[in-house]
């Protein structure tokens, strides 16, 4: 069975506020080898303009998933997640995230179309600060195989 | 490691429409996937359990399509250098990259091209990425923002 087409629109509740860490930052920069200072080093992030360590450009997945997993794990959208590849991923982001900023993200279900024998579904998930400044919006594609 | 940012990037005036930049390889090894796994929480079987990858029909463990957009996104902000800003990136997962149990792993190559220089000083490059002669990006671009 494929995706319930009827949950198009659907928005999902926001997450928790999710505080982004210094820490967390050089752990993921580590994840993916990247040893770009700005991402280390509050030091290294001021010279280049920065309020402190900025996050990598792809870091914005992690708290996006946090969000848009709750909305896959949705009973009702019939989603198998066995069969699930990444298909898309893009972002537009208004300013990187920065160590110290305390963010929510939301998620909306923009797409769900049939493609021969597979089921494609794009969530758009908006990253903001708590006081609701935009920061990033994450736009996602997931391709179901069909059985 | 300089905490030092020592390279300032590009700049703007001086990225002409159509120059190619220089081809970077980036390894993905197993323990490149653990940490991914770890640092990212998706800890989905395929991208670190070889029998379980291999029983849902892949050839072996797979890198997370993440982890080789984060290649990507390396690629771009090495370019940019640490000033710069990216604005958009998106891609599209066409391939997995394969990731062999021989303290090797693969092999992600990463070329660009500047595809337009855009208003306030932002420019769209055009990614691509192969490992093991296989695209496995495809409609890879970025938008960054340059000094």
């Amino acid at each position: 069975m494929a995706i319930n087409p009827q949950y198009v629109g659907k928005t999902f509740p926001a997450t928790e506020p999710y505080q982004v860490s210094r820490e967390k930052l050089r752990e993921f920069a580590d994840a993916i080898g990247d040893t770009n200072p700005v991402y280390r080093s509050r030091a290294a992030a001021q010279e280049a303009g920065f309020p402190d360590v900025i996050a990598p450009p792809t870091f914005a997945i992690v708290i996006s998933v946090a969000s848009s997993g709750k909305a896959l794990a949705d009973p009702g959208l019939n989603l198998n997640y066995a069969m699930v590849v990444h298909g898309e991923q893009r972002f537009e982001y208004s300013r990187p995230l920065v160590a110290g900023d305390v963010v929510t993200a939301q998620s909306t279900i923009s797409s769900i179309r049939d493609v021969g024998s597979l089921s494609m579904m794009t969530t758009t998930t908006e990253i903001r600060t708590v006081d609701g400044e935009h920061v990033c919006t994450a736009h996602s594609t997931l391709v179901e195989r069909g059985a | 490691m300089s905490d030092q940012v020592s390279y300032d990037g590009v700049s703007y005036d001086s990225v002409e429409v159509g120059a190619e930049l220089a081809e970077v390889s980036y390894p993905a090894s197993r323990l490149s996937l653990v940490m991914y796994c770890g640092a990212s929480g998706d800890f989905n079987v395929i991208h670190w359990n070889e029998r379980i990858a291999k029983s849902v029909g892949l050839p072996d463990v797979i890198a997370h399509g993440m982890f080789t957009m984060a290649q990507a996104g390396r690629y771009v902000t090495d370019w940019a250098g640490p000033k710069a800003t990216v604005v958009e990136f998106g891609v599209r997962f066409s391939a997995p990259v394969v990731v062999p149990d021989d303290d090797v792993g693969a092999t992600i190559i990463v070329t660009g091209k500047v595809e337009e220089k855009l208003d306030d000083n932002k420019v769209a490059l055009a990614l691509t990425a192969k490992s093991a002669g296989t695209k496995v990006l495809s409609r890879a671009r970025a938008v960054v923002r340059l000094v």
